[in-house]
């Protein structure tokens, strides 16, 4: 006989211990007389081991738990986009209206708005066979964002009736002739991936409109990267950044475990920012989940995953979606925390030894597919690690750089010297090149991966020469090195620099940026060759025109400008010579 | 509630108690334990279960016995609070220290303090001029914000502290702080500089002082910043008041929650701090800022000592990762003399980009902060270049950079204990400065602020 209602037994911070409650793992269960939303995490016999997702001061021994047959899920459909949410899809505006500006507890809030009637228009007919995935209407959510009404996964059959009209999500839409009723929200468990028909190679980059990104250590739509860095380096800059300007169609943020601040800049920001690659206001392409330090641990836990499974939600309509996950050692630090509330023997650093397969089954989950309908979706994951010290040797960055095949390291010393994105060109990598090549052959110019390749030489080279420079001053290296530290320093301040939150230079087009590694080698032959005629280094490296060329990139037009300015430049180190 | 006194304690460990055979008790109440003596301390409950209770006790367990007997109150520690925490001092469990009368409450509030919804903040934008040249202008501290100290032992953090806490207003305004003080483990010493200050300029009379010493419990300090955090959003949300709350010492306080952890028998973090203190410590940082809706404000200047100047020891580590940037501290800087000994190039202020500039402080802020900055660290950098190869092999723009952070340390940074510097004056300090070095050589400055502000190259 199955008990679905049973009494607590120990309540130690955020994990409650129960008794004579029949739950299944990850089940769904009510905490308390305040019915606090917790989740099974463990089975001891008799014992029901619960996490709880709010504070739990004030219970007691003995208040009852109540079994919910559920487990851990999000609700999917119109209405997701522009929202905020907590790590366990409550709605922050709601919890506003309800608790006032702090939040307390005992409130449950639907993730969707379900009284909202939102415009359904089908696309299937009856008598279509369907299956699970499959497109049956859409919603015109936001300006800029089709949303796509779907057969959930695990139902199929001919459909019996289907109407366009003002629905809300909850109102059946569609019916199959088993009897299936579709409405326009699923729910689906967020541990669970959600399934697709196959994974893809990526083939396409995620264009993020940072030089270094793009240019040198390219992210393809479906892959993973991990950002890790000290405090202050700019991971949360930099994610920012790419939940502005990158080429996703839809955008997933978390903010897990990190300041509140932070969430409320892109609530006040992201409204009034442009898109650039639809012109429309970014927040209608974007969810947030807040789930901030000092919120409950056990939701900081759950909040990665109700991000991902919204994510995937979008994928399987079709989209590129990118999701940001800021930072995944907070979450890691909270199922260190669970963990060690159960007692468990610790791994590494009194991390839980299942700390890698947990990051592992969460990278995972990005990929490019072919999705239940046959379509193209991808879902791209980004995380920020935030090791200790700013030491990757530590557990999360360790378990993150096994898996990932992107690697942007933040470094301490350059966003010290405010060299921003702070990225160190010499340990991060990439291992998409390979696949990427193609499309930007196509897609940019021919010769893209070489130029890249000379770019990535110089300043290999530019990095042997400053350890002799440390010792005997620059002045002492013959007259062809020096001109090379005075290149490799074009390609750093001019082309790796990108201020985060200049007006115009925050986003740099691909064309543009080859452009930009164009210009920087062609100042390389003409100087090299002025210098063979005579011209000194000095008047070479002060050209006006390269002066110009550099600073024009902060004003607008300036892909438009470059082959001008270039020619100006050429001809000017050309004069050079003359002037000797 | 009336409560039933147990005397079932079974082990005593550290600042814990254990004891079992209770009648069902809550996590996070509150508790009082009566020694035999007559006296009594006070505690909280740690975990809670049918068979077996756990208790912190904020004085410690010294005297306890398994006579004691314990009583449990039957809610969660609250702080009475009112407008006449205004002026009051109070130890660190929250008792008057001056001997004055228990504060009558026009409310108690929980002082775990639940979370602002992040969809309720307000972004702080309000410049507060410090009249501190190297934070006005390379540092900015917004109202609202959590802005650290980071420091160390032997170096005077607690005269900046103070002198902020004493110059700190929005520009063109009157408007003040209260200051809620918060003490955690300082010596006497320490405590009696700054009462004394705080007496001296009248501010005592503006300030709420929690104070905990280093011969008071060190349990108890886990609980009296989280008191002065609780007084504070008190008078910022249901009093309108902009609040400052300055706090030291934090490395203290995590000491305190080491020690909890130890005797928890808890598994160890890095270099024994629990796991969870970077949680910890943000359900006190967390509590700045400003909401909607409400006028106050709360702003946060905590101070930490870093243990062996080492800014990657978890508590200035853990703390930078939560706050909204820091100021370091320079040993360095001190030795040469210098005060305030503020090193800027590790210092940093997340928030300042959006309250600088034109309609806040003046159009060359943002440019003339990151042209001090860069010339400042290029400077240092040769300073390390010459004492290897000497003078003779820096080019002209390196000498004069080499030149400039010797001024920049002693004409910039320098200031006395009392000089309120308005930002106008930084700025025009910084033109001033930046003019020994050749402005073809300034590449952060544009033609149109030089020949606007420039000493010698400036149009009328
Ligand atoms: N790309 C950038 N452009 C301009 N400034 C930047 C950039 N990246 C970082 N910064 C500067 O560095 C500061 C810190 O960056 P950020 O908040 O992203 O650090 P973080 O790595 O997320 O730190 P934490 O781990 O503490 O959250 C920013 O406030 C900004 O001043
Ligand atoms: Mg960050």
């Amino acid at each position: 006989m199955s008990n679905n209602e049973g009494v607590i037994y120990r309540i130690s911070g955020p994990v409650v211990t129960a008794t004579g409650i029949d739950a299944r793992m990850y089940e769904v269960v009510r905490v308390g007389h305040e019915k606090l939303m917790g989740e099974v995490i463990e089975i001891h016999g008799e014992q029901s081991v619960i996490q709880v997702y709010e504070d739990t001061s004030g219970i007691r021994p003995g208040e009852p738990v109540f079994s919910t047959g559920q487990t851990l899920s999000v609700q999917l459909g119109p209405g997701l986009l522009t929202q905020i949410y907590d790590g366990i899809q409550r709605p922050l505006q709601t919890l506003e209206e309800v608790m006032g500006v702090f939040i307390t507890r005992g409130v449950d809030a639907d993730g969707l708005d379900l009284e909202k009637k939102w415009t359904f228009e089908s696309t299937a007919s009856v008598g279509d066979e369907v299956s699970g995935g499959q497109v049956i209407g859409t919603v015109q959510e936001t300006d800029t964002i089709t949303h796509k009404i779907m057969v959930p996964p695990k139902a199929s059959g001919k459909i019996k009736s289907i109407e366009s009209g003002e629905f809300n999500v909850t109102e059946t839409v569609c019916t199959l002739d088993d009897g299936t009723e579709i409405q326009m929200m699923q729910e689906w468990p967020v541990r669970h991936p959600r399934p697709f028909n196959q994974k893809y190679a990526p083939d396409t980059p995620l264009v993020t409109g940072m030089r270094i990104l793009d240019f040198l250590f390219p992210l393809a739509k479906g892959g993973a990267a991990g950002i890790p860095g000290p405090f202050g380096s700019g991971k949360t800059v930099t994610q920012q950044s790419l939940a502005k300007y990158s080429d996703a169609q839809i955008v997933v943020y978390i903010g897990c475990g990190e300041r509140g601040n932070e969430m409320t800049e892109v609530l006040d920001e992201f409204p009034h920012l442009i898109d650039p690659n639809t012109g429309k206001p970014l927040m209608n392409r974007t969810v947030m989940i807040a789930n901030t330090s000092n919120m409950p641990v056990a939701a900081r836990e759950a909040s990665v995953y109700t991000g991902i499974t919204i994510a995937e939600y979008f994928r399987d309509q079709g989209y590129d979606v990118a999701l940001m996950a800021d930072s995944t050692s907070r979450w890691a630090e909270a199922m260190r925390e669970i963990s060690s509330r159960l007692e468990e023997m610790p791994g590494e650093e009194g991390y839980p030894a299942y700390l890698s397969s947990r990051l592992a089954e969460f990278y995972e989950r990005a990929g490019r597919v072919e999705t239940l309908n046959g379509d193209d979706g991808s879902v791209t994951v980004i995380g920020a690690v935030s090791p200790p010290g700013g030491d990757i040797s530590e557990p999360v960055s360790q378990g993150t750089l096994r898996i990932v095949k992107v690697f942007w390291g933040l470094d301490a010393g350059l966003a010290r010297q405010r060299h921003f994105p702070a990225i160190n060109w010499l340990n991060s990598y990439s291992l998409y090149p390979q696949s990427l090549n193609q499309w930007f052959r196509d897609n940019i110019a021919s010769d893209f991966p070489e130029v890249r390749t000379e770019i990535s030489a110089l300043l290999k080279v530019e990095a042997e020469l400053q350890e002799i420079v440390q010792l005997v001053g620059s002045d002492a290296l013959p007259m062809d090195q020096q001109l090379t530290l005075e290149v490799a320093r074009m390609i750093r301040v001019y082309f790796l620099q990108q201020n985060g939150f200049d007006p115009v230079d925050a986003y740099s087009g691909v064309e543009q940026q080859y452009a930009m590694a164009r210009a920087i080698l062609t100042f390389q032959e003409e100087a090299k060759k002025a210098m063979a005629a005579g011209a000194v280094l000095e008047d070479v490296v002060n050209v006006p025109a390269r002066i110009e060329l550099m600073r024009a990139r902060f004003a607008e037009g300036y892909l438009e400008k470059i082959e001008g300015l270039v020619e100006e430049m050429v001809s000017q180190i050309g004069n050079s010579v003359e002037a000797q | 509630m009336t409560s039933k006194e147990y005397k079932t304690i079974t082990d005593i460990k550290g600042p814990l108690v254990f004891l079992e055979k209770t009648e069902p008790v809550a996590y996070g109440e509150i508790v009082t334990i009566r020694l035999s003596d007559g006296s009594t301390k006070n505690g909280q409950v740690l975990d809670t279960s049918d068979d077996m209770v756990v208790v912190q006790v904020f004085e410690g367990t010294e005297g306890i016995d398994r006579r004691a007997g314990v009583k449990f109150l039957g809610d969660v520690f609250k702080l009475p609070v009112s407008k006449g925490l205004v002026g009051r001092i109070l130890d660190g469990a929250g008792r008057p220290r001056d001997g004055g009368p228990d504060i009558v409450a026009d409310e108690k509030a929980d002082i775990i303090g639940a979370a602002i919804n992040p969809y309720s903040r307000q972004s702080p934008h309000d410049f507060i001029q410090t009249g501190v040249s190297a934070i006005d202008c390379c540092t900015t501290l917004v109202r609202g914000q959590k802005l650290p100290i980071f420091s160390a032992s032997g170096l005077p953090h607690n005269d900046i502290a103070l002198q902020i806490a004493r110059q700190a207003k929005l520009k063109d305004s009157d408007e003040e702080f209260i200051v809620v003080f918060c003490a955690m483990g300082i010596t006497a010493e320490e405590y009696n500089f700054f009462r004394a200050d705080l007496e001296r300029t009248g501010a005592l009379e503006n300030a709420a002082l929690f104070v905990n010493l280093a011969d008071d419990p060190a349990v108890e300090r886990l609980i009296t910043p989280r008191l002065a955090l609780t007084a504070a959003e008190y008078l910022a949300f249901e009093h309108d008041y902009h609040v400052l709350v300055i706090y030291t010492d934090m490395t203290n306080y995590c000491d305190s929650l080491r020690q909890i952890g130890a005797a928890r028998e808890e598994v160890p973090g890095r270099r024994g701090y629990p796991g969870y203190m970077y949680t910890d410590l943000a359900m006190l940082y967390e509590r700045a800022g400003i909401v909607k809706g409400k006028k106050g404000s709360i702003t946060q200047f905590p101070i930490l000592t870093m243990p062996g100047d080492d800014i990657t020891h978890p508590i200035p580590d853990l703390s930078g990762y939560i706050t909204e940037g820091q100021i370091v501290i320079s040993r360095e800087l001190h030795q040469a003399g210098i005060y305030p000994p503020i090193n800027v190039l590790p210092s940093l202020s997340r928030l300042m980009g959006g309250c600088i500039g034109e309609e806040t402080t003046r159009d060359d802020h943002k440019k003339i902060s990151d042209q001090m900055y860069a010339a400042y660290a290029q400077g240092r950098e040769l300073r390390g270049l010459v004492a290897i190869v000497g003078e003779d092999a820096l080019n002209e723009r390196d000498l004069q950079y080499l030149k400039f952070s010797d001024i920049f340390e002693d004409k910039f940074v320098r200031q006395g204990r009392d000089e309120d510097r308005t930002i106008d004056g930084t700025l025009n300090l910084c033109w001033e400065l930046l003019a020994n070095i050749d402005t073809k050589y300034l590449e952060r400055l544009d033609d149109e602020l030089i020949s606007k502000y420039h000493p010698t190259e400036k149009k009328e």
